[in-house]
């Protein structure tokens, strides 16, 4: 970390203050259990886990919106925004310059009212204080996919599984192409079908071994008739399967995108919302003074990154720098404070910015 | 300086070792008892045997104290980020093979593939409220294995052996180990998946970015590669 880091992050946390934020401090040492199950195994291999003799399993904090969230949660009046400035850690598998240390400061807004004005509040924020840096703006909004996977004419547990792996596009991929038939069954399966209909499932259970661990023979069961039911549905359309396609790839400035999420959620209506939100969000943007012309819009950002944003997303980029990371990224994350509010939720949207990596574009001359 | 080779200090895999290196001309031979690790090289001037446990052979690698060392290519990549900027493999020895895989319990005639796997794991999770396990002692292989096929919902718990019995102990769900006949996975009601392979392994020759190259260390281990007939694969 460099001497310039710290001043720039001073800088910008006062920034934030000023603009109504309440400073807020999260600890460096996180228990390794929330962070887990809310990022899945991947996060050992981005994260240093340390282990407590009494606490167990300890992570360096690898972001703050977990620990901000579980304590706007705990004890947060409403509506509220918060900043914080701080280290981030993150384990690096492979040789190179990303940085193991460094320096984030974070702007978060909880609020009940008026989600679209919020993300505009954010991003309008973040924009103002980077301008002088000529960076690159991205934006997106995974709640239009999301709302087109939910509009999909098929059964219910085809829709819960692709909106289970949103944040995986390999995966979800695999699923839409055997979904839309588009994929051969593999032989296995084929055979177990065929077996599940000339004999119940609690036989074929019994004769392939002893039930031991504790997944019951009853679950696996219960997922034979999932399997069999789940043969039983038709393909998704090809007129479907290529919406969700189109959405997948929409890349264009706001307002083309804008109109060509309206064309789509004539053929999908259950888009619509969602396309009603982006759109109050551009004006909510445009009163705030953004460009909202030339704003790059791509429906597909933030798919690969933690995989918490559900809305508004967007980041700042240095052009002409594709070695460097993100300067500064955020977006809306209301799932997340629902699995983190064990019982209750609250819309949240919130960034963060990187002071070291705005240090060394001016000390660059970028 | 003399060129440094870890190799493999005890069992089959030493065995094997020295009579790969002995049908090449290249005679090793440990020296007094049992107990003593250390080995005599003839056949190749300038080359001193290093006696290993298999499993430190990547690290000594990656530090650069040895110069070359047989290990098992799972190893390596198991212990070693990056490996491949690390070592180099100059020749698979044709014996210790080992498969990587995935394995589950036999009734569960719902799970075949890691499609399978995921949607399990993610009922498992629902109804008994936390992740599905699989024991392992390959983190590394393993998580970066599920995460290129996008599988949720797993954790993996540690098991440094008799992993085939964790599930049976209520201790994990599934497992991930490595099988060469597939014997002791039967025996413990457990089957692979058909596309759970993550890695054929075998005892492989690598060689060591990290080591010292100087003062005909290169001269001797060009010679050695030529005596064992080994292409040199790519300038060091």
């Amino acid at each position: 970390m460099h001497s310039n880091d710290r001043a720039e992050a001073e800088r910008l946390f006062a920034h934030f203050r000023a603009a109504g934020a309440q400073p807020v401090e999260a600890d460096i040492l996180l228990p390794a259990d929330t962070l887990l199950d809310l990022y899945g195994e991947d996060i050992r291999a981005r994260a240093y886990v340390t282990s407590d003799p009494l606490e167990g399993e300890m992570m360096l904090r690898p972001d703050f919106t977990v620990p901000v969230v579980q304590k706007h949660m705990a004890h947060g009046a409403e509506p509220a925004r918060y900043t914080y400035m701080g280290e981030v850690f993150r384990r690096q598998e492979h040789h190179g310059l990303r940085a193991r240390e460094y320096l984030q400061v974070g702007y978060e807004v909880f609020a009940r009212e008026m989600p679209e004005q919020a993300d505009a509040e954010v991003f309008a924020l973040f924009a103002k204080v980077l301008s002088p840096l000529g960076l690159h703006a991205a934006t997106g909004d995974i709640g239009i996919l999301m709302a087109a996977v939910r509009g999909l004419s098929t059964s219910p547990r085809r829709r819960a599984a692709l909106l289970r792996h949103v944040w995986r596009p390999r995966r979800f991929r695999a699923l839409l192409d055997r979904f839309g038939g588009r994929s051969r069954m593999p032989e296995p399966r084929a055979r177990l079908l065929k077996e599940l209909q000339e004999a119940p499932a609690t036989e074929l259970i019994a004769s392939a071994g002893p039930a031991i661990g504790l997944r019951e023979a009853g679950e696996v069961a219960a997922r034979a008739a999932a399997l069999l039911e789940d043969a039983a549905t038709p393909p998704l359309s090809g007129a479907e399967v290529d919406i969700l396609d189109d959405v997948l790839h929409l890349r264009d400035t706001a307002p083309m995108a804008l109109g060509r999420l309206r064309d789509m959620a004539v053929d999908l209506p259950t888009i619509a919302p969602a396309v009603d939100r982006f759109a109050r969000r551009l004006d909510a943007l445009a009163s705030h003074g953004i460009d909202v012309d030339t704003l790059d819009f791509e429906a597909s950002h933030g798919r690969t990154t933690l995989e918490y944003y559900d809305g508004f997303v967007f980041s700042f980029h240095a052009e002409g720098r594709p070695d460097l990371p993100p300067v500064a990224s955020g977006g809306r994350y209301d799932a997340l404070t629902r699995v983190l509010g064990q019982g209750r939720e609250i819309p949240a949207v919130g960034g963060v910015i990187r002071p070291g990596l705005i240090a060394l574009l001016q000390e660059g001359g970028a | 300086m003399s060129l440094k080779i870890g190799v493999p200090s005890k069992g089959r895999l030493m065995d094997k070792t020295f009579e790969w290196f002995g049908a090449r001309g290249v005679e090793m031979r440990r020296d007094g008892s049992e107990r003593e690790y250390s080995a005599t090289v003839a056949g190749a001037d300038g080359v001193q045997a290093v006696l290993l446990s298999a499993g430190e052979i990547p690290r000594e690698l990656a530090a650069g104290r040895i110069h070359l060392g047989v290990t098992g290519s799972d190893l390596v990549r198991e212990k070693l980020a990056d490996w491949d900027e690390q070592v180099t493999e100059l020749a698979p020895l044709g014996f210790g093979f080992a498969d990587l895989i995935i394995a589950v319990p036999a009734f569960w005639i719902d799970v075949d593939t890691l499609d399978d796997l995921d949607a399990a794991a993610s009922a498992f999770r629902a109804a008994h409220g936390h992740r599905l396990r699989i024991a392992t002692k390959y983190h590394r292989l393993v998580r970066e294995f599920l995460r290129d096929e996008g599988v949720a919902d797993y954790q993996l718990v540690d098991s440094q052996g008799a992993t085939e019995g964790t599930v049976k102990n209520l201790t994990a769900e599934a497992i991930a180990d490595i099988t060469s006949t597939g014997e002791t996975l039967r025996a413990n009601h457990l089957k692979i998946l058909s596309d759970g392979l993550i890695h054929r392994s075998q005892a492989t020759l690598f060689s060591a970015r990290a080591a010292d190259w100087s003062n005909g260390a290169r001269e001797t281990y060009e010679a050695l590669l030529a005596t064992l007939k080994v292409e040199p694969p790519e300038p060091l």
